[in-house]
This record gives C-alpha cells, structure tokens and sequence, in this order.
C-alpha cells in the first residue's frame, strides 16, 4: 500500500518536446522571455477577443511542441490541457482546432503539473504514445472575469500578483534517452487556512504548496536534499516567504536550493508588485528554465510544486474562504 | 475669490483621504468605500450640512462622489417642499442629472472608440 | 497549523500597507483633480450664463469626459494605482467606473455586453444613493409636517 496521492512512475515517461508561447508586456519585462518560442507583438494576437487569442497562444504552443517533434496533430493520443476562463472555452476551441483527443482539466494555477502527472498516468499503463500537456493564461481574459475591467483604476497591494499572458505545452512520451524523466509525483489535497484575499493569493496558497512538499518527501522517502532545485509555480514574494518559512517549522530547510517561478517572472519589477500568477507562469518558467537546465545537466532531480488557488468571482462574493491546492512532479535526468 | 482653490484642494484632498482609509484600514473594496460616502453626502445634506460645505470649498466638494448623494437628497427635499410627499419620489434626479447622463453618454462613445490594452 | 497561527504569521511575513504614503498619495490626487474642476467651473462662470451654483453640473460632464479620454488611453489605471481613493472617489472615478465596464464588455455586443454591464461597478453607487437620499428626505418631510423641524 503506497501513500495515498502518491505516484512513482516505474517507466519513467519523457517529457521529449516542449512549446511555449507569450504575450508582448512578457516579451519587454520577463527574466524568461528569450526562452520562450514564440512571442507576440499584440496581446490580442491579431484576433477580435481576448478569449480567442487565449485559445490561439495554446494552440501554436502545440504546434510548436509537435513540430520540435517532426509529429502533427494527429500522431498525438491526447490533449491534456487547461486555463482559468469560465468552462475552460480557450482549451476546448484549441482542441477542436487541432482535433486531438481532449480531456479538459482544471487546478486553476496547479493545471500545468496536473496535466503532466495525467500525462504520465496514461503514458505508465501503455495508453499513451504521445500525449500533449500544459496550461494557459491571458492577462485581459483573466481579469475581467476575476476582478475588474482592464482600464478601470483600482489600487493594487503590494501583495498583488499579475496574471501573465502565456502558454505552455509539453509533449510527453515512454522513456526516452536523452531527455528529462517524469519518475514520481503527488496529487495535493485541498488546503484552506482561512486566507479571504484575493489579492494575496500567495498567502492563500503556500500552505497547501507546504503539505503538498512535506506529502511528497514522506510518501517517496525522500529529504530536500536530493533536490537540485525545489521550484514552487506562482507562489510571489509574500507566499514565497510563508511557503519557506512553513516548511522550514516543518523541519525542511529549502532556503538555499529552492525557487518560485512567479517571484521571478518579471525580474525584481517593482510594478508587478509580488510577482506573476497565472496558469501561464508555472507553465512558461517550468518548460523552458528548468527543462533546458536538465537538459544541460546543471539539474539533475527536481521537484516542481503547481499551486493553484481555487476561486471563483462568486465565491469570493459569497466571502467564502479561498480554497488551494498544489501538484507535485519529480523530473530526473540521468 | 482666489481663496476657493486653495480650499477645494484641501477639501477635495480630506475627502479622497477617508476613502483611502476605508480601502486600507477598513479593507473594503472600491464599491462599498464609495457606497459609504454616497449615504454620507446623501445624510449630510438631510441636515444640511451639505450646501455651506459646497460655499467654503466648491468643487472640492461637489466633485467627490458624496456630492452624487447630496445632489439626490437636495432635489428630494426640494421638491417635497413644494409638492409634499410625493416630491420625495420625483424630485430626486432634478438636480443630479449631468453626473450620470455623462457617464452613460460617455461610457458608450468610449465603448465606440476604445479596446482594453493590458499593459502596465 | 491552525488557522489562527497562519493567519497571525501571514500578517507578520505579508508586507504592510503603506498607510501614510497612500494617504498623501490619495490627498495629492483628490486635490489636485477638485481644483482643476475648480478651474473648469469658473471658465464656465466667465464664458457663459451659470452661476457658482450651477455651474457644478457641466463640470461634472466635462469631468467625465476627459476620465473618458484617460480611461480610453489607458492611463486611469496607471493614475488610480498611483492615487488609490484620490482618484477613485472623485466623479472621474464614477465615470471610470462605468468606462471601463463599457470598452470591456464591448465584445458581447452593444446591447447585451455594453448596455448590460455599463453599471456593473457603479450601479450600486446609484442604487444606494438613490435609496438613501429616498429616506433622508423622506424622514426629513415628516419631521417638517410635524413641525420638529423647519426646510
């Protein structure tokens, strides 16, 4: 009887081919942007809505990842991908685009590890050759659905985040030489300690990246030791600095090999306040840094933590309490 | 005359920093911050409080958005002096038409002329 | 952790607001958005017939209009992260209230996205002012016939 949530994938699937795509104001201010495979000069990428763009930013991420492959479309099994647009409709009119057999999943920022994981589940029980996965968000579609219209000039706290326009996709196959290996994961519980603020989502979703961290370690046998990098989605500064405190009281001293891809996205940009957030960031940062450092070895085991925070407009209304979760996956490269 | 500057920038300033309060000390969101000193305008004027504030500092205070409760309260009040209760009923917009008129117009010729643009 | 721990750490490692540089930040933008509408209104006491009283009105739509200009442009949202209720409270942030809700929603159409969420920010400031200003006057006119007090 293994941990409950927890995966150790024995065929070890590859991640063989990765796709990322962003927005112009990610083109001008991320750390990352010269990674990235495609970027475009109009945010709504020459189309009439913002949710249609969304859905054009996913679909060249498949493209891209398919063509680095020499595959099209339909060599592809599934499409495991997700956004945070109401019913997902970016993800769905990109699946009917390229017509890949489609399963829409939602952990709001944590989707771009649960599709992996999904991925890798598929790939594990020979029902999958080649599986396409990954997550989206843009900017203007999130926050007129979230919080308010683009142009309408609210305060933001310093402990506020900016949602990226970005997509990112990976193509996962069996075990493949040469390329980064998805070796064990673990699915998160949801976590609620109480946090109401939306515009603190960081508070609101480290501990749940915490047990999600504290879970995986347990339930593999495993300390933050053997980690090269420790890398956390779309925590940004504040939930970063809760989310290292957390673990250290728990006994899991990640100060020195652990970072989080939303404090990082924009660089030390005062102006993006705590940082990134979005689908698209854990997306962006995970499939490009950190794939290309396992690829040239700087990495060899990493852990990476997706968090999302699962609210909606109405439950926030409603002053619920906000609702987190975070997936993990450990990629090797041997 | 010159006098009347200075005094609505320092009105105007006061009232815009109690909203400030409301948004950071009271945390509440932009809507009931300005909710709050809608009521207030509208309270103050039932005791007209509200007319010689507009004397002492003009358009420090009929542009914040308490005067907008004022302006519903005063053409109320007016009209009910001259119609008795039902005047309470239709006097409200006699006075405060310009404010949301402009919005509306304004509001659909932007939605005419303008796209959101998400930068920073 | 329980929930109260979290919440009073949260509060420690969570950066402050900076309450006093808001405030004068808010101060700074109010005032100086009331004394251009100052300036407005006595161009409209000097070039044409209104009185210091009701001049208020078209400077109140000239307001809107140039919040409709900023909003359109793009610059309200720089102004009102810098300004926070400074720019918010103002009849500009009324009217960027009702604009940005307008150019958003323009891409379900003119009459379901405009027309239906024009108000979606600042429909409660009219549903509570109307309704306030309704029982203020209407308490008052009791109060007169009663003769407790006078108009």
């Amino acid at each position: 009887m293994v941990a409950r949530g927890v995966l150790t994938f024995k065929s070890k699937p590859a991640i063989v081919s990765v796709g990322v795509t962003a927005g112009p104001l990610e083109k001008r201010k991320s750390l990352f942007s010269k990674q990235f495979d495609k970027l475009y000069d109009d945010e709504h990428c020459g189309l009439d809505t913002n949710e249609h763009a969304h859905a054009k930013m996913v679909e060249d991420a498949c493209m891209i990842a398919l063509s680095k492959i020499n595959c099209v479309p339909s060599d592809a099994d599934f499409l495991l991908i997700g956004d945070l647009v109401n019913q997902m409709t970016p993800s769905s009119f990109c699946a009917e685009t390229n017509g890949i057999p489609y399963l829409g999943l939602f952990s709001a920022c944590a989707t771009s590890v649960s599709t992996i994981i999904t991925a890798a589940v598929l790939t594990e029980a020979g029902m999958s050759e080649l599986s396409l996965a990954g997550s989206s968000s843009q900017h203007n579609a999130i926050e007129r659905q979230f919080r308010y219209p683009v142009e309408y000039g609210a305060q933001k706290p310093e402990t506020s985040q900016w949602t990226v326009t970005a997509a990112g996709v990976v193509a996962v196959t069996p075990n493949k030489e040469g390329c980064p290996a998805i070796v064990a994961a673990t699915i998160g519980c949801v976590i609620d300690l109480g946090m109401t603020d939306p515009l603190n989502m960081g508070a609101a979703m480290a501990p749940a990246a915490e047990d999600t961290l504290s879970r995986h370690l347990k339930g593999h046998g495993k300390n933050v030791a053997d980690y090269d990098l420790i890398m956390t989605g779309d925590l940004g500064k504040t939930g970063f600095k809760l989310f290292k405190q957390l673990a250290s009281n728990n006994g899991n001293d990640i100060e020195s090999n652990s970072r989080d891809a939303g404090e990082e996205f924009y660089g030390n940009d005062l102006a993006f306040k705590s940082g990134a957030s979005g689908a698209g960031c854990s997306a962006a940062v995970f499939f490009t840094e950190v794939i290309e450092k396992l690829k040239t070895r700087e990495y060899n085991r990493v852990l990476l933590i997706a968090t999302g925070a699962l609210l909606s407009p109405l439950s926030f209304q409603q002053q619920d309490t906000i609702p987190c979760i975070a997936h993990a996956i450990e990629l090797t490269m041997k | 005359m010159s006098t009347i500057y200075i005094t609505a920038f320092i009105v105007g300033g006061l009232i815009c920093v109690i909203g400030q309060l409301l948004f950071d000390v009271a945390k509440l969101t932009p809507a009931h911050t300005l909710c709050i000193l809608v009521v207030t305008g509208s309270i103050l004027d039932g005791f007209g409080l509200y007319e010689p504030l507009i004397d002492f500092a003009g358009a420090g205070v009929t542009i914040p958005i308490t005067s907008f409760g004022n302006a519903l309260t005063h053409g109320a009040l007016a009209e009910a002096e001259k119609h008795g209760f039902i005047g309470v009923l239709t006097g409200m917009f006699e006075v405060t038409s310009s404010g949301i008129s402009a919005a509306i117009l304004f509001g659909f010729i932007a939605s005419l002329l303008f796209k959101a643009k998400g930068n920073i | 952790m329980d929930k109260k721990k979290y919440g009073a750490l949260e509060q420690k490692i969570s950066p402050k607001t900076p309450l006093l540089k808001n405030c004068l930040k808010a101060f700074v933008t109010g005032g100086v958005i009331c004394l251009i509408a100052q300036i407005i209104s006595l161009f409209y006491m000097t070039y044409f017939d209104f009185t210091e009283r009701t001049a208020s009105n078209p400077t109140i739509a000239t307001m809107i209009f140039i919040s409709m200009l900023l909003t359109g442009f793009g610059f309200y949202k720089k102004i009102g992260q810098f300004g926070g209720a400074g720019s918010a409270v103002p009849i500009t942030g009324f009217g960027n209230a009702v604009i940005s809700a307008a150019i958003e929603h323009k891409t379900e159409g003119y009459v379901l996205g405009v027309g239906g969420n024009i108000f979606k920010l600042a429909g409660s400031v009219i549903v509570f002012g109307v309704f306030s200003a309704f029982v203020v006057a209407l308490v008052k006119t009791i109060l007169v016939k009663l003769g407790v007090v006078g108009w």
